[in-house]
């Protein structure tokens, strides 16, 4: 961040997002400063309906915040940020375009020409791991699959940043660590800024560079930000076992299981409203 | 309805063979039971209505339908009419459809239109497209464009309604997607919402198809010189029920060859689709 001389990539001042649900106003999240160093890879986790996709939304200008600022490289948001890609929770994938057709997509609508974005997007489905699908169709490949396709869909445009949103919070277990794994390895050395949403805790240390953990909603807001100084490059098949990781991590959840039960009190109360965006 | 002779070569996908397996243990019996039924039918028909059980005068008879029938392709007279018929379904198909893509994606698009719209678009579609008939031939006359315009009020609101719904139920995530990968907004429309609102209205081009040719056939029957619903009208004008049956024989064939061909086209269009979604519209 800013005090070990890296420029800041992503930062929130005072963000407030607020959105209407059936007629009345309701605040996701409230007066949240938040900011990423140039290619660091930070989590933002907290018990489920806390407002972490929201804040992903409005780094993405998705969502527009009620009040507060969102600066992307010092300058303030307008529109959508041309400068990041986005993995959502559920891919985008467009069903109707083949694995090739949709890694090449964002080049397309660049106006690369169709020759060079195939020989790119085919480079770029090889080193997912998907060669021989590109004339797959996505229903015919499976969750893991069409994760791949959605990462090299979202980093052939070549963004300066990437924002995650649960992207592998669909799959089983196995699937899930192999990504993992996969990610972190394409992401080491590319020098990309990266701020992933997860409520998977365990997730969240194992990869980042940095932890921040939101509140419980409505009106959540950072309850602290925590740095994961594991070295790196890092195996995460075995970084779990490690004593420094359960250190960490145990630091994390005891403030994360406060808000996890505040969440659970109040839904069992039954007048939380869970939505997330 | 399914051909019996086409064992689908062209399995597109990967459960199709699964599919076509359980399909050729069933098909024999299946296939005889209906070659079965058909001879039972038509032979009972034949008899009765030799024997007097049934009137030849209102019910004809299977052998001089068909007679009929050599008798029209013989001569070569069933040409042109059907010429005039498929003409005026494919003109209707076309101009009903494009109306039908631009008015439900301007509808789909601009809230306040759809909001101005909404009332006289109900009350459009919940009037029996029937009594239409008599006014366009006033206006269009006895020729072939009373019966397209016909057609299109049929296949318009079939089209409007789903490409419509095939705009406004796009998935978020994907136009979100698009967004972020740097999509503008006349880009979003081509690789996103037309392509989803062609979904919806290939998966209803069975009905549309048919509706285009029931325009067609019904406006020749209320009123023209040349179609298969004018051959039939005639035949009804002289008693004659032989050529009434035989022009609905001889249309039924034709709309099974055309329903085949969509299929074909259907098939191709939505291959990216998941079998099962295809299967319903499949009749193999």
């Amino acid at each position: 961040m800013g005090d070990d001389g890296v420029a800041t990539a992503i930062e929130l001042r005072g963000v407030t997002m607020a959105y209407r649900v059936k007629g009345a106003d309701y605040t996701a999240v409230s007066d949240v400063d938040l900011s990423v160093g140039k290619g660091r890879f930070v989590s933002v986790v907290g018990p489920t309906g806390c407002g972490k996709s929201t804040v992903l939304n409005a780094v993405a200008g998705l969502l527009t915040p009620a009040a507060g600022q969102v600066l992307v490289d010092g300058e303030p948001l307008r529109g959508l940020n041309r400068k990041a890609g986005y993995m959502f929770q559920q891919d985008g994938l467009l069903p109707w375009k083949t694995v090739l057709d949709n890694v090449a997509f964002g080049l397309q609508l660049r106006g690369v020409s169709k020759s060079e974005r195939a020989d790119l997007a085919r480079d770029w489905i090889t080193r997912v791991g998907l060669a021989g699908f590109e004339d797959a169709y996505p229903h015919q490949l499976s969750g893991g699959m069409r994760k791949r396709t959605a990462v090299a869909q979202s980093w052939i445009g070549d963004p300066e940043m990437l924002l995650m949103d649960e992207p592998f919070g669909a799959l089983d277990v196995q699937t899930r660590q192999v990504m993992e794994n996969e990610l972190l390895t394409l992401w080491t050395g590319s020098e990309k800024t990266v701020l992933f949403v997860t409520h998977d805790l365990d997730e969240a240390v194992s990869l980042s560079d940095e932890v921040v953990l939101l509140s419980a909603g409505p009106a959540s807001r950072v309850v602290g930000t925590y740095a994961v100084d594991l070295p790196r490059p890092r195996n995460l098949l075995d970084i779990r076992t490690s004593p420094e990781f359960t250190e960490i991590y145990r630091a994390i959840w005891s403030d994360l299981r406060d808000e996890v039960m505040k969440t659970y009190e109040r839904t069992s109360e039954g007048d939380a409203v869970g939505a997330e965006r | 309805m399914s051909a019996p002779a086409k064992a689908t070569p062209s399995a597109p996908s990967a459960d199709a063979p699964a599919k076509r397996r359980r399909g050729r243990k069933r098909r024999p019996a299946v296939l005889i039971t209906q070659i079965a039924l058909a001879v039972v039918v038509v032979l009972g028909w034949e008899l009765c209505s030799r024997n007097g059980i049934i009137d030849e005068f209102f019910f004809s008879k299977p052998s001089d339908i068909l007679s009929r029938a050599v008798d029209w392709f013989a001569t070569g007279s069933i040409w042109e009419h059907l010429r005039v018929t498929l003409v005026e379904a494919a003109l209707a198909l076309v101009i009903g459809g494009v109306l039908g893509l631009v008015i439900g994606f301007l509808l789909a698009r601009v809230e306040f239109i759809a909001a101005v719209f909404d009332p006289y678009i109900k009350m459009l579609n919940a009037l029996p497209r029937v009594v239409l008939a008599p006014i366009f031939l006033l206006w269009f006359g006895l020729g072939i464009w009373s019966k397209v315009a016909f057609g299109v009020t049929l296949v318009f609101f079939i089209v409007f309604f789903n490409t419509y719904q095939g705009v406004r139920e796009v998935d978020r995530v994907v136009v979100d997607n698009a967004r972020m990968l740097g999509a503008k907004e006349g880009q979003l429309v081509r690789h996103v919402l037309l392509p989803s609102a062609l979904t919806w209205i290939f998966s209803s081009l069975h009905i549309s198809v048919g509706f285009a040719i029931v325009g067609a056939v019904v406006g020749e029957y209320l009123g023209s010189s040349k179609g298969v619903g004018y051959l039939i009208s005639q035949a009804e004008g002289t008693f004659d029920t032989t050529g009434v049956f035989t022009g609905m024989v001889v249309l039924s064939a034709v709309v099974l060859v055309v329903d085949v061909a969509v299929n074909r086209v259907e098939r191709y269009l939505l291959r990216w689709k998941p079998v099962q979604a295809n299967h319903i519209a499949g009749g193999q």
